[in-house]
């Protein structure tokens, strides 16, 4: 009988847990706490439909959505600058796969990063981007990681992410 | 229970069915879709109408499709669901491979599409089980082969329900919640109807 409270306050453990996991490094701006910052983990399907290699692009397309994000590294959470960032997502110009809807970007010094691109649609059921920073494509030497941000509704007109990255 | 008119039950299920399909047509998202992208959607979506009619078919709740007529037509809109599933699930392969081959492979991150892939499977063992109606009966017995059939018709529709509503697609959200809340109404009543007519020859208590 007691087993019923024992596993909701589990859940609830689990989820305080996953919150403080998912909401941590957008909270470590202080440098003090941001010694020990965990690196970004690949996300499920974040590579699909990659195209390495795009070229370094002003906008992708004709623009008017913003995509955003910081690339910091892992431990001492320093912002990383000259970092290059590759950006693809279906959007009202074009498919994933298409290489137009493909492009990359580099972080200024303050690790952050920004792409005018076309407006973000849904495809395989929800708003998406993708972003890949690719050891293969960049001399920085961190580990490869994709990202796949769901926009929270198809309206938006900018989504964010950012990166912790790893010396590989 | 009560009977209503054969033409309002007939115009009701037109509208149920059509108006979806007809607000889907005019989703702003079709612009920027491929010919096989959306032949893929709109499969999806007439396949969720199929799951409408499929349960009230089973249920002899259809004016003029009672009975042995009744069951005919129920096989062959099973052989659409089928059909209907392959081409969804075809035309999205064409469209983004590695979406489908995660979504197949139960790694995809969406949280739809594990409930869609477990309704495909429940669809195609749904259509092997009618294939195989009558060598199954005579091993299994009726009783046992009509429990399968319905414990599977229950995970498609509880299945497809959830694929369909967690999906930001081409179907608006009131018709599609609207359709689908009718797919678990039909899809309850028949399976509750189903529960309680046991054949003589099978083997239910």
């Amino acid at each position: 009988m007691t087993r019923v409270p024992q596993t909701r306050r589990a859940v609830l453990a689990a989820a305080a847990a996953a919150s403080a996991l998912i909401l941590g490094p957008r909270g470590l701006i202080a440098p003090a706490r941001a010694q020990g910052l965990a690196p970004t983990e690949t996300m499920r399907g974040g590579a699909n439909n990659y195209r390495a290699g795009a070229p370094i692009r002003d906008r992708i397309g004709g623009g008017g959505f913003l995509m955003s994000g910081t690339v910091r590294r892992a431990g001492d959470g320093a912002p990383l600058e000259g970092v290059r960032i590759q950006i693809w997502a279906h959007t009202t110009e074009g498919r994933e796969r298409d290489p137009e809807s493909h492009g990359a970007t580099l972080t200024d010094a303050s690790g952050a990063f920004r792409m005018d691109m076309p407006q973000i649609v849904p495809a395989f059921g929800q708003p998406h981007a993708h972003l890949a920073y690719d050891a293969d494509h960049d001399p920085n030497g961190f580990r490869t990681v994709f990202l796949r941000p769901v926009m929270s509704s198809r309206s938006d007109t900018s989504l964010s992410a950012d990166f912790v990255l790893q010396p590989a | 229970m009560r009977r209503l008119p054969p033409t309002l039950v007939r115009a009701a299920l037109a509208v149920a069915i059509a108006l979806p399909l007809a607000v889907a047509g005019t989703s702003p998202l079709l612009a920027w879709r491929g010919p096989v992208y959306i032949a893929g959607c709109f499969a999806g979506v007439i396949g969720l109408a199929l799951l409408l009619v499929q349960p009230l078919l089973a249920a002899g709740a259809l004016p003029g499709a009672e009975g042995r007529r009744g069951r005919r037509l129920h096989a062959w809109v099973g052989a659409g669901l089928v059909a209907a599933v392959v081409l969804h699930v075809g035309a999205l392969w064409l469209t983004s491979p590695p979406d489908v081959i995660d979504a197949l492979l139960l790694r995809s991150p969406t949280p739809f599409s594990v409930w869609g892939v477990a309704a495909m499977w429940a669809v195609f063992a749904t259509g092997l089980l009618a294939a195989f109606r009558r060598r199954l009966t005579r091993r299994l017995g009726p009783g046992l082969w009509r429990r399968g059939h319905l414990l599977l018709g229950a995970l498609i529709a509880a299945g497809v329900i959830l694929h369909a509503m967690l999906i930001d697609g081409i179907m608006e959200g009131w018709t599609k919640a609207g359709l689908c809340a009718l797919v678990a109404a039909a899809a309850a009543r028949a399976i509750l109807a189903g529960r309680r007519r046991r054949p003589a020859a099978g083997r239910g208590r």
